[in-house]
């Protein structure tokens, strides 16, 4: 899995909708050595020099978000779905869909981000639990944490929070809906 | 207890009792919320909840009918810590001693995951000693974790010589991590940009000797594992996670693995020495020519990696070069550098139990923007929906903990039946375990 190839399937498909999209490369990830008999002949890395991984960021809108994860399937057997991490950014909260596609190939793995970006408005999400089941834990999780509406989520209860955790509450946001309230009063309690 | 059946929702239900025997369910099962009451002869069996061991201590609230799992929900929290909201109040260096203590098997690990996100948006080079040393305390890892699992499973199942044994083992591996990092435990040894200690020719020789002393006894091990009949008839047959089911709950590590899904971060996508290492990602039928996804696979795949450890670490010693062990030692000038980095970076490896993923964002201020952790538990707990539908209630343990989620989930249990409470603690479950490897034996003798 080349990303360039996947950027390329995922603008011809989606065009303008694709706001934007970066491959990162982080040279140095580790050690290569022509002696140490690996197959390298995939050619992800030259042989001799240092093992370099690179990472695909998409930045996809909301309406089409759906449509990109359902492409992302077709293009591997099944993508691994490894977890949602959000980010509260004031205007907008956005959440990093973080896939792998390639497993079970030497050197052939590409991790896939797609990312969405949320006004704090209309907090509202898809669920991609019928195209990828994995995501049920993520997606139960960032509708607890950062008060994202995951709409047709199969199982919407809370996850890690405890039940009598302050409703309106959501520890991962940076406003006022963030928990710092609570940790002030917290320590107020513990001054006592 | 009872609130606990009426909001229940199953993550798989068996659609039919042909596949409550075969002890599969199928993906398509989650999307469907369980909306009719408990009725005639189910029951409801909870497991757990607290656990110390891990992040996501996990009650089971279990339906069943007669001896068999009919429906699987479980309940995580309880004891979540808020490790991510506090790194994103220190910087990168405090926040590695806190990564650390993630989990205190894969110590390493985390920290690890959390450097080489950093590293891969600053642009830090880790030096090549650097890499090995960091391959070689990460396997020593994997070792002792899957030598611990073994002894767990052991316990299980009610050979608890099996695990004694298993355990001594383990010392000797806990004995050469102290000698390194001076902890047994929590080592203490990845650092932004390399590691804090070298491992010299001495400790080198200790290594070696620690290794060959596993060499020996794995042959041991093996035998108690795979030819043990009564291990077998316990372990053969159940909690099977098909393939499919494996790939559509995205499974990681052993657990993935032993169901034939040739998952390893190690291979796919090789970090720190591993490139120059040649690792393939073991299956079960590496040793048993085929693949049946069930709890002996598990024991297979955890036990041929002890062995592919050993000889990986044997290949670093030799191929390691020297130099420096870290980036930068001045940690106020790394601080400095990492003020100004700005980005997103994502560190994937190879835990013991699965792939470790941390989401790093950094805005050019002194703690990260954003961190998020994925342990492998984490991806490997939907796959308990298929596996435990249809199995017996003495197999719970057994199945719960092939996973290797940190914990051995029966510390408590209740069963209420038409009204009437049964009550089980751990030590009842595992009561039962214990009794139905006895009929066993006795049935095989």
């Amino acid at each position: 899995m080349r990303p360039g190839d996947v950027l390329g399937s995922f603008k011809k498909k989606f065009g303008a909708s694709v706001s934007k999209a970066e491959i990162t490369r982080f040279e140095n990830s580790g050690v290569g050595k022509a002696d140490a008999g690996g197959d390298f002949s995939q050619g992800f890395f030259p042989v001799g020099k240092k093992a370099s991984v690179e990472r695909l960021w998409i930045s996809v809108e909301r309406y089409s978000f759906k449509e990109a994860v359902k492409h992302l399937c077709g293009l591997y057997e099944m993508p691994h779905f490894s977890v949602i991490a959000g980010c509260d950014l004031g205007e907008t909260i956005e959440l990093n869909y973080i896939f792998t596609l390639g497993y079970g190939t030497k050197f052939g793995e590409l991790c896939v981000v797609l990312k969405v970006a949320l006004p704090k408005k209309d907090l509202v999400v898809p669920t991609i639990t019928d195209l990828v089941p994995a995501a049920l834990i993520s997606e139960r999780e960032i509708q607890e944490m950062l008060g994202v509406k995951v709409q047709g989520i199969p199982d919407a209860r809370r996850l890690f929070l405890p039940e009598e955790f302050p409703k309106g509450v959501f520890p991962w946001r940076r406003d006022s809906k963030g928990p710092e309230r609570l940790v002030r009063n917290l320590n107020r309690e513990e001054a006592k | 207890m009872k609130r606990a059946i009426k909001r229940g929702k199953s993550f798989g239900e068996a659609k039919a009792g042909k596949d409550a025997e075969a002890g599969r369910g199928t993906p398509e099962g989650i999307a469907e919320p369980v909306k009719k009451e408990i009725e005639g002869n189910s029951f409801s069996l909870s497991v757990g909840p607290v656990h110390p061991a891990l992040k996501e201590p996990v009650r089971f609230n279990l339906e069943i009918e007669g001896e068999k799992v009919a429906k699987v929900d479980f309940e995580m929290s309880q004891a979540h810590r808020g490790i991510e909201w506090m790194g994103t109040r220190r910087n990168p260096v405090q926040i590695i001693h806190l990564a650390e203590r993630i989990c205190g098997i894969c110590n390493i690990c985390h920290s690890m995951a959390f450097c080489r996100a950093v590293e891969g948006i600053a642009g830090i080079e880790v030096p090549e000693r650097a890499q090995y040393i960091r391959t070689i305390v990460a396997e020593l890892e994997r070792i002792h974790s899957h030598i611990l699992w073994a002894g767990v499973a052991a316990h299980e199942l009610g050979f608890d010589s099996v695990m004694h044994y298993t355990w001594k083992m383990r010392e000797t591996i806990l004995d050469i991590i102290e000698a390194l990092t001076g902890n047994r435990i929590t080592k203490g040894m990845i650092m932004i940009g390399g590691v804090r200690r070298d491992i010299d020719e001495k400790q080198a020789a200790n290594i070696r000797q620690g290794l060959e002393f596993y060499r020996k006894g794995f042959g041991k091990l093996c035998g108690i594992f795979m030819k043990d009949p009564v291990i077998r008839a316990r372990t053969k047959g159940i909690g099977i996670l098909s393939r499919k089911d494996a790939l559509a709950f995205s499974a990681v590590g052993p657990t993935a693995r032993a169901s034939g899904v040739e998952k390893d971060v190690r291979q796919d996508e090789p970090y720190a020495a591993y490139p120059a290492l040649d690792v393939r990602a073991i299956t079960p039928k590496d040793a048993l020519g085929e693949i049946n996804g069930d709890v002996f696979d598990r024991i297979v795949v955890r036990l041929l990696e002890v062995k592919q450890s050993i000889e990986l670490i044997e290949k670093s010693l030799k191929q390691m070069p020297e130099g420096k062990i870290v980036h930068e030692e001045k940690a106020v000038k790394l601080l400095a550098d990492l003020k100004n980095a700005k980005g997103e970076g994502i560190g994937r490896l190879e835990a013991p139990r699965g792939e470790v993923i941390h989401y790093v964002r950094l805005v050019g201020e002194e703690a990260p923007f954003c961190w998020k952790v994925r342990a492998p538990t984490y991806n490997n707990l939907l796959p308990w929906g298929p596996m435990l539908l249809g199995a017996q209630i003495a197999d719970v343990p057994i199945i719960a903990a092939s996973t290797d989620p940190c914990m051995s989930c029966a510390n408590r249990a209740v069963a209420v039946e038409g009204g009437n409470e049964r009550v089980f603690d751990n030590e009842a479950m595992h009561r039962l375990s214990v009794e139905k490897t006895r009929a066993l034996r006795g049935q095989l003798k």
